[in-house]
């Protein structure tokens, strides 16, 4: 059982990274690394909001949608669910726990509607993963996405000073990055 | 004046307002279905359906939808569709179904879809709105193809299965794999900002190209880039009713570029 966790964890934050191969979550991936601050701190928000969405969708499927028979309207539910539940995070981060909602509050209005979240939920589904499994399948997903979006940011700030040709710089730049950061985690394939 | 205002809408997806070549939305799906020709069409016609459905639907509704609760309106309306096509490819296309499989369900965090139907679908007819999404999707559909076709020719020697390159063509297979993704629409960028920079001294309006958050989402002025989804009339019937419950809906909205 363990073993099995732990693979789960290696295979989905490092083999195959949810933004690098994967391409879930690129909005927030190339938006929000301009900075290492920012972007661990959208990671950490990540990892939250992903952790608790795979929680509760995977009640939600194991407990409602399964008895009922309503598994297809799986993606309907989910994208609801998922919404409805940042929204409610924000509030009561901003009731009860302050010091935390300083610190993710700015993120979680980002993080909505994000492809990774409902991504995550629907794969722990198509893999029949159970509530457990799915929560590690989810915290893992997010981990490897912090990983890649903090690198990417540690990279951008370093490119602040080079000289980039005029086309390439913005947007074009960052994405070769990111495929050059694809290769190397290519490399995690061997892990397993 | 009718086939005018149809043609106009079509043209106006497939080129002036080309959703991946011209503004950049729906970029997921884009990197990551487009491994072959094949995929890409099928992968834009899929999400053709569901936007031209959707926007017609919606503008059947934009009277009796309450203002306040648009957005998680029009979520419910996409995802509807989107599960209504996914089970009719599981039926009777199940070799796409299985090639596309995690990005059909996926389609409903498409920004696109999201974006037209507040953008146009919610203001204007159903005729008009459905011409509006099958161009939109029309556009999508090409721009797919054009790098699923790009991206199966250079990694694997064929193009839609067949092989055209000739025999002595070493295939460079990375194109297919994810990092080639990246450096295709690394390309793809770059040529845009050319094609910006260039228009832009000869004194043209290039402010359609990737007009939206490609850079910096967190000092994004505009509301939840609503900038790239919403144009100016949009904005004002905003201000009008600029709520808060206004407001985060169109953040929730601007943040779906997924």
């Amino acid at each position: 059982m363990i073993k099995d966790l732990l693979i789960i964890l290696i295979s989905s934050s490092l083999v195959s990274n949810v933004v690098l191969s994967q391409f879930l979550g690129l909005c927030p991936f190339l938006g929000v690394s301009k900075k290492t601050g920012t972007a661990a701190g959208m990671g950490s928000a990540v990892i939250f909001v992903i952790t608790l969405a795979s929680a509760v969708a995977g009640v939600i499927y194991k407990y409602i949608l399964t008895p009922f028979d309503l598994t297809y309207l799986q993606t309907i539910v989910f994208i609801l669910v998922i919404a409805a539940l940042v929204q409610f995070v924000e509030m009561f981060l901003k009731k009860f726990m302050k010091s935390l909602y300083q610190a993710l509050g700015v993120y979680l209005p980002l993080i909505t509607t994000n492809c990774a979240v409902l991504g995550v939920a629907l794969t722990n589904v198509q893999k029949n993963y159970g509530i457990l499994t799915g929560i590690v399948n989810g915290f893992a997903t997010a981990v490897g996405f912090t990983i890649s979006i903090v690198i990417l940011a540690g990279i951008r700030e370093k490119m602040e000073y080079n000289d980039i040709p005029e086309s390439f710089q913005g947007m074009p730049i960052v994405l070769l990055t990111a495929g050059l950061m694809a290769i190397a985690f290519c490399g995690f394939s061997g892990l397993l | 004046m009718k086939q005018n205002k149809i043609t106009e809408r079509l043209l106006n997806g497939l080129i002036k307002e080309n959703p991946t070549f011209v503004l950049m939305l729906g970029m997921c799906p884009t990197l990551a279905v487009t491994t072959s020709a094949m995929n890409g069409l099928g992968m834009g016609l899929t999400t053709m359906v569901v936007l031209a459905l959707s926007n017609m639907f919606i503008s059947m509704l934009r009277k009796v939808i309450p203002d306040k609760v648009r957005i998680p309106a029009f979520i419910v309306i996409i995802a509807s569709f989107v599960t209504v096509v996914e089970l009719l490819l599981k039926a009777y296309i199940p070799f796409l179904y299985s090639a596309l499989g995690l990005y059909i369900p996926l389609i409903v965090v498409n920004c696109i879809i999201l974006g037209r139907a507040e953008a146009y679908a919610s203001k204007n007819g159903v005729v008009a709105s459905l011409f509006d999404g099958i161009g939109m999707g029309l556009g999508f559909t090409c721009a797919l193809t054009i790098i699923g076709a790009v991206r199966e020719l250079i990694g694997a020697g064929e193009l839609f299965g067949f092989g055209v390159m000739p025999e002595s063509y070493v295939p460079c297979s990375i194109f297919v794999l994810a990092p080639g993704a990246f450096f295709v629409l690394a390309a793809l960028t770059a040529i845009q900002n050319k094609v910006k920079i260039a228009g832009e001294k000869r004194g043209r309006d290039m402010s359609k190209i990737q007009s939206g958050c490609n850079s910096d989402c967190m000092n994004c002025q505009e509301s939840g880039c609503s900038k790239r989804l919403i144009d100016t009339s949009a904005k004002e019937a905003v201000k009008e009713n600029g709520d808060r419950a206004e407001k985060s809906a169109k953040k929730k909205e601007g943040k779906n570029n997924d």
